[in-house]
């Protein structure tokens, strides 16, 4: 027990001066200011989307009628698996990392999330990883099976080069990033929030993303599991998935879509999350049915490890099994529609002022709607048998990915965006944007349930004539040309407002929650005072007063600008778990060169094992203990409670 | 739930004969089998359930945008407003609920009702999954009555026939749609279906899951004739080739056999036992060639056999830069084997 | 106390645990994920074999058994030496640790030894594949585990651990546990569980 006593001002300067990251190349590659890692992945992110959008572009080339040949079989098969790789894995999660990453401590009252160098560490690794897997695309030798990759066509004797290796090392390597980013952040919700910010007062976006982190957390092993098999089948002659020596291929669908059903959920929760955040802002009014958006969060979080089967229902499974996970599939609609009918209630309920973050969201909840009830249909085994496999299911994953991915993302970046920068994006090329994104993505890939139910199979470089899907895959190759022209408007007008755009001020949306009660962009040590919670939108208590959702009467109200300064170098508050009652102060670490170290030699070790180096993948290890060590030694790890 | 599927019948069927009529003919809605009806109903369902869903929450949007655009109010003011908890019981959880209830009880009794024939099968169809065509075996009661062909499934009309899967090299899945809807063919296992179609007629199938770089070209035809013609074909099928009947054919023969095409294909009654290609004892017999890159035409087969790589890069069957002469015979005795 | 409030004052404490702490724990939860998915592969593959399995007859017990008993033992070394200086005594602390090490080290060339001895390679089919991938993924986290013990003997042999203060020592003990109690799944799967069959 210990109480902290009142001194006069905040000492800004002291705070600034402990928290700012040293200038010149060490602090930009020792930092582990939760913003600048923030913004990191953000921009890393975005560059892999648009690397996955132009290899998207060229197979719609390919495909804009029958019978072309503007790709080799070859050069397809590569390019449909980067593509697909790209965005499941190097753009869809770590965009949201990067948003998490940035706004979560602004939003929970803290100075840093709870292990700032790990949090580096997840950034480097993220970045090498995909430098590893696109030195793959630079060598001519990507990954060509297909993102989910199924045994044995990536077995040596179908597929000999070294495209799977990349794949099976890139994915292992970037599981080392994504898990240690999850555990950072279910880290950070359990011990740094601002004192009073109980469960009940936590932004769904942060339920969002702590969920995501924990189905990380257990389902990612699934598939470092399923690509050690694929690596060590290929390099030491052991056998997991080759039938002819008691390998099953099943055995790699299983384990993939053990990993990859929970991750489907992994990338689009945090997005609903960020909506969740939007619409009240937007609407003028808190979340409709709050307790019901955050638990049917956590429910699609743990009923999405009990759906794997639907991915396999052609493989010969028994009817039993079958009709079980065919009804799960369908239950889980369930908390979508919740979240779905939250959101329209706030509409109407509220009075949406339509900003450009708000088109977005609309737009996304009518794409939600369609990529849900396509995936209902998915979940009828019997018409499952005829859709799974075409182009009926593109257009379903499309519509789940960027309508619950990308559409929220970009809404996110109009939100947030002045937060960061302390620029405001513009309005007038938002709506541009907004309608030249809305009507190309519904021009592209609506057509594609068309495409699939009239019997394209997905992944084929090109189809005959006399199939008939000529003209819906001009339309479709149309559509995508527009969508590409809106993210170019996108990024357009994010290079824009970083030169010409109206100063954002604090709080631009006038929003309830506490990531905009500090200046934009955001001094270093985030809050001057660590704020006191007393209810979910602490910025609105003086208009809302006792109506705050969250508060409890006779607690008072939240206190923003006054509270503890916590100025004895890089401190913050260790807050219990359920009631974030304050239980230590906490010392952060210092910028460190490590995690930048560690992820070099992962990514040697990496390279020395795609192409057979073992001196180099050995040179590597040897370099990852000794960073670990040296991470390690620190007082601070040694000490790290203080009572 | 079936008589809604009955009643939805007709305008499947309408979609249907534009499928026969060669316009689309992999389309998933356009069925004649007994499996691929129900699946079709099931589907029809599935659709006009997920667009009136839609049409539903994109209305609620767009009002809710109208709404707002008469009611302007300070932008920064912020209102408590109505709990708005019946719109979530009702709207996410009690309507959706009896929807997705509806949906499972059609999809659970739908897959009893295609799980299996209610007749015993009136023959047994063996289908090879390879990179990249289809192996069809009718396994007789002995080496002479066995049948083997390729890309090309003939079936007696109005009978259920069953197929086992198989393959040695990746995944292929064998999917018919307007018969029935996809069985992955999965090394190391043997999967069963069956199709039954309902009307005389040539159904197009396709291989439903990535396979490596000739995916794209990996279509079959299940071709459903009379009881009797199928008989018929089954004897024609089962016999040897028969014997060059002209100077032309035979010289064909001499090539066949000593160009290398005997190391991977066989012709039944020449001596030939090659297996890694289809077998071409009755080639001229098919509709099609590379497993339905090409229609089976003459000048197809010479261009197929100069140029495989060229029209289907990756396959096993080389290009043969044969002398024209020794092309011309050859084609010309791959015509006769009828 | 020198940080400080203006305007208010804050009550701290209570009991709770440090952010590291819970880091370990969660690092903890998803390698018993991944033991729990290697696991899965070999009962999965193992009701899809159509051949032994085993393939030569359930695997003897003469070495992994005793080596079982040396793990559970250096667990337990480690755990007296952590209640050791949770009494202030740093002697024990230290000898507790330097045990668990020595056992662990048994343990790992043990392990080596019975590698050695098996009658099938990590190619002769799937079982011999997932035997020596499992125990080389535990071997693996034991050596990880080892590591972690020096690191930390070093730091008690500096002295570096109090009674209150020991976080280090409490997260390399929760991982040495870990990797000890994955064992036992990991033994009574691959040696037990096929003698039950």
């Amino acid at each position: 027990m210990a109480t902290l006593a009142p001194i006069a001002t905040a000492p800004l300067e002291r705070l600034h001066d402990t928290w700012e990251a040293r200038p010149g190349l060490y602090g930009i590659l020792a930092t582990v200011d939760h913003k600048t890692i923030g913004k990191r992945y953000l921009v890393t992110s975005l560059i892999f989307l648009v690397l996955g959008g132009i290899e998207a572009l060229i197979m719609r080339a390919q495909l804009t009628h029958a019978n072309a040949h503007l790709l080799s079989p070859g050069a397809y098969d590569q390019l449909f698996t980067m593509h697909g790789i790209t965005m499941i894995f190097w753009y869809a999660s770590p965009v949201l990392s990067g948003f998490s990453n940035y706004i979560w401590p602004l939003m929970l009252g803290s100075r840093d999330m709870a292990y700032p160098r790990v949090n580096a560490l997840s950034y480097w690794t993220f970045l090498a990883s995909g430098i590893f897997i696109y030195t793959a695309l630079c060598i001519g030798q990507a990954p060509n099976a297909g993102w989910f990759a199924y045994a044995p066509m990536t077995l040596r004797p179908f597929d000999p080069g070294l495209n799977m290796d990349f794949y099976a090392l890139g994915l292992i390597f970037l599981t080392v990033s994504t898990t240690i980013g999850a555990i950072n952040f279910i880290g950070t919700v359990m011990k740094m929030r601002a004192p009073g910010m109980s469960l009940n007062r936590l932004p769904i976006f942060v339920y969002g993303t702590m969920t995501a982190s924990f189905a990380a957390v257990f389902s990612l092993p699934a598939l470092t599991v399923a690509t050690t098999y694929l690596y060590f089948e290929r390099h030491f002659h052991m056998h997991f998935f080759d039938a002819a020596q008691g390998g099953s291929p099943l055995l790699w669908q299983h384990l993939f879509w053990m990993f990859g059903h929970p991750w489907v959920y992994i990338i689009v929760l945090p997005a609903m999350g960020m909506v969740s955040e939007m619409v009240p802002t937007f609407c003028r009014r808190p979340l409709v049915a709050y307790p019901y958006v955050a638990m049917s969060t956590i429910a699609t979080g743990i009923i999405g490890f009990g759906v794997w089967v639907h991915h396999m229902f052609a493989t010969g499974l028994p009817g039993v099994s079958m009709s079980f996970f065919s009804g799960a599939s369908i239950i889980i609609a369930i908390p979508s529609a919740i979240a779905v009918f939250a959101w329209i209630a706030t509409m109407w309920l509220g009075t949406p002022v339509w900003k450009t973050p708000m088109m977005f969201v609309a737009g996304f909840v009518v794409r939600f709607v369609i990529g849900g009830v396509s995936g209902v249909v998915t979940a009828a085994v019997p018409f499952d048998w005829q859709v799974t496999d075409t182009y009926f299911v593109v257009a379903h994953i499309h519509y789940v990915l960027i309508g619950i991915n990308v559409f929220p993302v970009v809404a996110a970046f109009y939100y947030w965006m002045p937060k960061m920068t302390g620029r405001m994006m513009s309005e007038t090329l938002g709506k541009w944007n907004f309608w030249t994104m809305f009507i190309g993505f519904n021009l592209g890939f609506f057509p594609m349930h068309i495409s699939g139910l009239l019997g394209m199979p997905r992944r084929v470089y090109t189809y005959p004539a006399s199939a008939g899907w000529g003209s819906v895959n001009l339309i479709t190759t149309i559509g995508s040309a527009v969508f590409a022209v809106g993210v170019l408007l996108f990024v357009i007008n994010i290079f824009v407002s970083l030169r010409r755009g109206a100063f954002a001020g604090s709080n631009p949306w006038h929003a309830g929650t506490l990531e905009w009660a500090m200046e934009s962009p955001p001094p270093p040590y985030n809050f001057a005072v660590i704020p006191i919670i007393r209810s979910r939108l602490p910025l609105w208590e003086d208009q809302l007063g006792d109506e705050t959702p969250g508060m409890i009467p006779g607690e008072g109200h939240s206190h923003v600008s006054e509270g503890v300064v916590l100025a004895e170098g890089r401190e913050t508050f260790g807050t219990s778990p359920l009631e974030a009652h304050p239980l230590h102060v906490l010392h952060m670490p210092e910028d460190s060169m490590f995690p930048f170290l560690l992820a070099v030699a992962m990514l040697g070790t990496a390279y020395g094992l795609v192409f057979s180096l073992w001196w180099l993948a050995i040179l590597g290890g040897i370099g990852m203990l000794a960073c670990l060590i040296g991470w390690l030694w620190p007082r601070h790890l040694v000490t790290g409670e203080r009572a | 739930m079936p008589r809604l599927s009955r009643r939805l019948a007709p305008s499947a069927g309408a979609l249907g004969s534009c499928a026969l009529a060669g316009c689309t003919p992999l389309n998933v809605l356009a069925h004649d089998g007994v499996t691929g009806s129900r699946e079709t109903g099931l589907g029809w369902f599935l659709v006009i359930v997920s667009c009136a869903v839609i049409c539903i929450i994109t209305i609620l949007v767009l009002v809710a945008y109208a709404r707002s655009r008469k009611r302007r109010t300070r932008d920064d003011a912020v209102f408590a407003g109505s709990s708005g908890v019946p719109w979530v019981m009702w709207g996410g959880v009690v309507i959706p609920g009896i929807v997705l209830l509806l949906t499972f009880i059609f999809t659970i009794g739908t897959l009893d009702a295609v799980a299996a024939p209610t007749r015993s099968p009136a023959a047994t169809v063996k289908v090879i999954g390879h990179q990249w065509w289809w192996e069809v075996r009718y396994e007789g009661t002995g080496p002479s009555h066995t049948v083997v062909t390729a890309n090309e499934i003939h079936v007696p009309v109005g009978q259920p026939v069953k197929l086992e899967l198989t393959t040695n090299d990746v995944i292929h899945s064998f999917w018919v749609p307007a018969l029935a809807g996809k069985t992955d063919i999965i090394p190391g296992q043997t999967n069963t279906t069956w199709i039954e179609a309902r009307h005389t007629g040539v159904f197009g199938g396709t291989c439903g899951e990535y396979c490596g770089a000739q995916h794209a070209h990996m279509q079959m035809r299940v071709i459903a004739d009379s009881p009797g013609d199928f008989q018929k074909w089954l004897a024609d099928e089962a016999a040897p080739a028969a014997k060059p009947a002209d100077p032309t054919a035979a010289d064909g023969l001499r090539v066949f056999m000593t160009s290398g095409c005997a190391n991977c294909h066989t012709i039944r009654g020449t001596g030939s036992g090659g297996g890694v290609g289809p077998d071409l004892t009755h080639i001229a017999s098919r509709t099609t060639i590379a497993a339905g890159t090409l229609p089976n035409t003459q000048a197809n087969l010479m261009g197929w056999i100069l140029a495989a790589q060229a029209i289907k890069p990756g396959s096993d069957m080389p290009s043969m830069p044969l002398p024209s002469r020794d092309l011309q015979s050859l084609a010309a005795y791959l015509e006769t084997l009828r | 106390m020198t940080s400080v409030a203006y305007d208010r004052t804050i009550q701290l404490g209570g009991e709770g645990r440090a952010p590291g702490w819970w880091a370990m724990v969660w690092t903890i939860a998803t390698e018993a994920a991944l033991f729990g998915f290697l696991l899965f592969s070999f009962f999965y593959l193992g009701s899809q074999s159509r051949s032994a399995w085993p393939p030569d007859g359930p695997l003897k017990l003469t070495l992994s058994l005793p080596n079982t008993i040396l793990l559970i033992l250096s667990s337990i070394a480690y755990m007296w030496g952590e209640r050791g200086i949770r009494a202030g005594n740093q002697e024990r602390l230290r000898l507790g640790l330097f045990i668990a090490f020595i056992l662990g080290l048994a343990f790992i060339i043990i392990q080596g030894i019975e590698w050695s001895k098996q009658p099938f390679g990590a190619g002769d089919g799937a079982f011999g594949s997932l035997f020596y991938t499992i125990t080389g993924f535990h071997g693996a986290h034991v050596i990880i585990g080892l590591c972690m013990n020096v690191l930390v003997q070093i730091w008690a042999a500096r002295g570096t651990f109090t009674r209150e203060s020991h976080l280090a020592l409490t997260n390399a003990g929760m991982y040495w546990h870990f990797v000890d109690i994955v064992w036992l799944f990991v033994f009574s799967s691959l040696y037990i569980s096929p003698r039950l069959g």
